[in-house]
């Protein structure tokens, strides 16, 4: 009985943190700056890639996960400041110019690198509960999206770049008018959207066969999950996660994980008929 | 009837004076003569290219008219095309019959369309997220469709195939005297040919007539629509499924053109593509919607002849560029410049 209440729990565990995982840089881009950053998708990639290729040059898997993050984020940093910033106020415009991006970067990979890319595999052996076997990587992974949480809430809400973000978000031109440097915000944020999907694919990079259009398994559920959340991480994010996650671990146990993908997709449409703006523009409004 | 002819030009169309229409009839002509001194391959290809031509058409009016990016063209465009396959498998459909598979597959896109469209569009879902939600629906659609491998996914005697896609559906047939005509080659070819003329024209007619001005000021400021007393959402919901539905008869086109439909025709880069054309031509005009989409099919093919990965990378910067540069569109913008030389030279001999 033990057993399968922990598999189930387990199972929740795996998929509340790729939702949280993939979604987090896509939900800060998108509270930010009302941009959906279709190029998520090649940010993980990247990620992944700078992962597999650091460890198959020798380094430790922690330190090559970070220098994924890393680069993801120094790529959307430039990005920003050559092409995003250009489109703040075209919000469906950015989207397409991101999307033209992720088409260039997709295709050029398989040019450049060609189709396939050998893997490492996945660390941390595993550990038996009953007679299930579970991989012990994947608590791990459950472990790494509830710091990425915890860290988000830190940065946000007790340092003084926080404060300043959510003064930019909450009025852009009056916090241009009190001395903030909303350029400077929007390229960090924007940066900080890119190292977390880039961080994304280093933490899943070991569980994966590498193709360049890997990044499209992420997207669909760090969509959904962003639009359940709203425009708000720490509120809405969670949240969504935990909700996506409970529906898509029921419907993956008794029916496969496509009808669990579809399942989510359409609990998604209802949800946004009666929260359009998401849980956080519902929380929002109910504690005002 | 004739009275709605007049809506043919107007203030939200490009073209409309006596030099564009004399110009369209030359561009007509000149496509009623393509098939006579060409090759039936060439021919066919052109038609391959027309079938396209119906989605962006219907981008073009969502997008450029009612001011709704819907990323699933390509998902409608895949539910026809399935629905086709399977009604016209299970109907074993010849003649007449494989008109009225044709009539059910864009009537399924359609009714998926008004189901997800009143959700969204009814649910106050506007700009960004409509284009998140019909973008992960595309995928999700896609991803569906390629695990149907198994010989359990059929539905009557029409297997779906998985990733390797659906095939084995009768081509068109146009009942006539005589025996029905098999839609092939040249035949095809003016069969779309005469579609895409009617289409075009009455969207030109839709769109300068009463329900395209309210869908102008929709795309300009919804709020002021509602409270001149428009139900914005009902007008919206209409454009959803008439655009979607386009994208519905291009699919269903295209599966009974090639007899075959995959499931990588709504993944991606696939999905990409109505949006590129849409974007390149100039999504505010049909005729320029109409022309870009051509153009850019007819270059894509060429380049993908070489290589696909270099075609689609041309695409990708083709939106860029478009985007950052000329966010009106290459087309509608060379238009826009034509009618301006065309307005200085009538004022200098006046």
């Amino acid at each position: 009985m033990f057993a399968e209440l922990f598999s189930i729990a387990y199972q929740f565990a795996d998929v509340f943190a790729f939702l949280i995982l993939s979604a987090a840089g896509l939900a800060i881009i998108f509270g930010m700056m009302g941009i959906i950053n279709l190029a998520h998708g090649e940010f993980i990639t990247c990620g992944i890639y700078v992962t597999v290729i650091g460890v198959q040059h020798g380094l430790p898997l922690p330190i090559a996960q970070a220098l994924g993050a890393l680069a993801a984020g120094l790529i959307g940093i430039v990005l920003e400041r050559t092409v995003i910033y250009r489109l703040y106020d075209r919000p469906l415009d950015s989207i397409l110019a991101t999307w033209g991006i992720s088409l260039i970067v997709t295709q050029g990979m398989l040019v450049t690198i060609g189709s396939t890319w050998p893997g490492i595999g996945t660390p941390a052996g595993s550990f038996q509960v009953g007679e299930y076997t579970f991989s012990t990587y994947r608590l791990w992974l459950f472990l790494a999206a509830v710091l990425v949480m915890a860290g988000l809430y830190l940065l946000y809400m007790k340092t003084s770049f926080g404060v300043l973000s959510r003064a930019t978000i909450q009025n852009p031109r009056m916090a241009r008018a009190l001395g903030v440097r909303t350029p400077r915000i929007y390229a960090a944020s924007f940066g900080i959207g890119a190292a977390l999907a880039g961080l994304c694919g280093a933490l899943y990079a070991p569980t994966m066969t590498l193709i360049p259009t890997m990044g499209v398994t992420f997207i669909v559920e760090a969509f959904v999950t962003v639009v359940v959340g709203g425009s708000n991480v720490l509120l809405g994010t969670v949240p969504a996660a935990v909700v996506l996650g409970v529906i898509r671990t029921a419907l993956n146990a008794w029916q496969g994980q496509i009808i669990g993908q579809i399942g989510m997709l359409i609990a998604v449409i209802l949800v946004i008929r009666v929260l359009p703006e998401g849980v956080s523009g519902w929380l929002a409004r109910r504690s005002r | 009837m004739l009275s709605s002819l007049r809506h043919l030009n107007g203030p939200q169309t490009m073209g409309n004076g006596p030099a564009f229409w004399s110009g369209f009839a030359v561009l007509v002509v000149a496509a009623l003569a393509y098939p006579l001194g060409f090759d039936p391959y060439d021919v066919g290809n052109a038609a391959y290219f027309l079938i396209w031509v119906f989605a962006a058409l219907g981008l073009s009016l969502m997008w450029g008219y009612t001011g709704i990016l819907s990323f699933g063209q390509m998902a409608f465009f895949g539910a026809a095309g399935y629905s086709y396959g399977v009604i016209s498998i299970n109907l074993d459909a010849t003649g007449g019959l494989t008109l009225l598979s044709f009539a059910t597959a864009v009537a399924v896109s359609a009714l998926f369309a008004a189901v997800l469209g009143y959700f969204m569009i009814y649910g106050r879902v506007g700009g960004v997220y409509f284009g998140i939600v019909t973008f992960a629906t595309t995928l999700a659609l896609a991803a569906f469709m390629g695990q149907t491998a198994g010989p359990e996914w059929r539905i009557g005697s029409a297997r779906f195939n998985g990733f390797n896609g659906m095939g084995g559906m009768p081509p068109l047939e146009l009942p006539w005297f005589g025996g029905p005509v098999l839609l092939e080659g040249t035949v095809l070819y003016y069969a779309v040919l005469l579609l895409l003329l009617a289409v075009y024209l009455g969207l030109r007619v839709l769109v300068n007539g009463r329900f395209g001005n309210v869908l102008v000021a929709i795309r300009e400021d919804p709020l002021r629509a509602e409270l001149l007393g428009y139900d914005v959402r009902r007008y919206q919901l209409a454009v959803f499924v008439i655009g979607s539905a386009l994208a519905g008869v291009s699919g269903a086109l295209y599966t009974a053109w090639g007899q075959f439909i995959t499931p990588a025709t709504m993944g991606l880069p696939s999905a990409a593509l109505p949006i590129i054309w849409v974007a390149f031509s100039g999504r505010g005009d049909l005729t320029a919607t109409l022309l870009g989409t051509f153009m850019l099919l007819l270059g894509f093919q060429a380049l993908t002849v070489y290589s696909q990965q270099y075609a689609l990378i041309l695409m990708g910067l083709l939106l860029l560029v478009t985007v950052l540069f000329v966010p009106a569109g290459f087309v509608a913008g060379f238009g826009r410049w034509l009618q301006g030389r065309a307005r200085r030279l009538a004022a200098r001999g006046a």
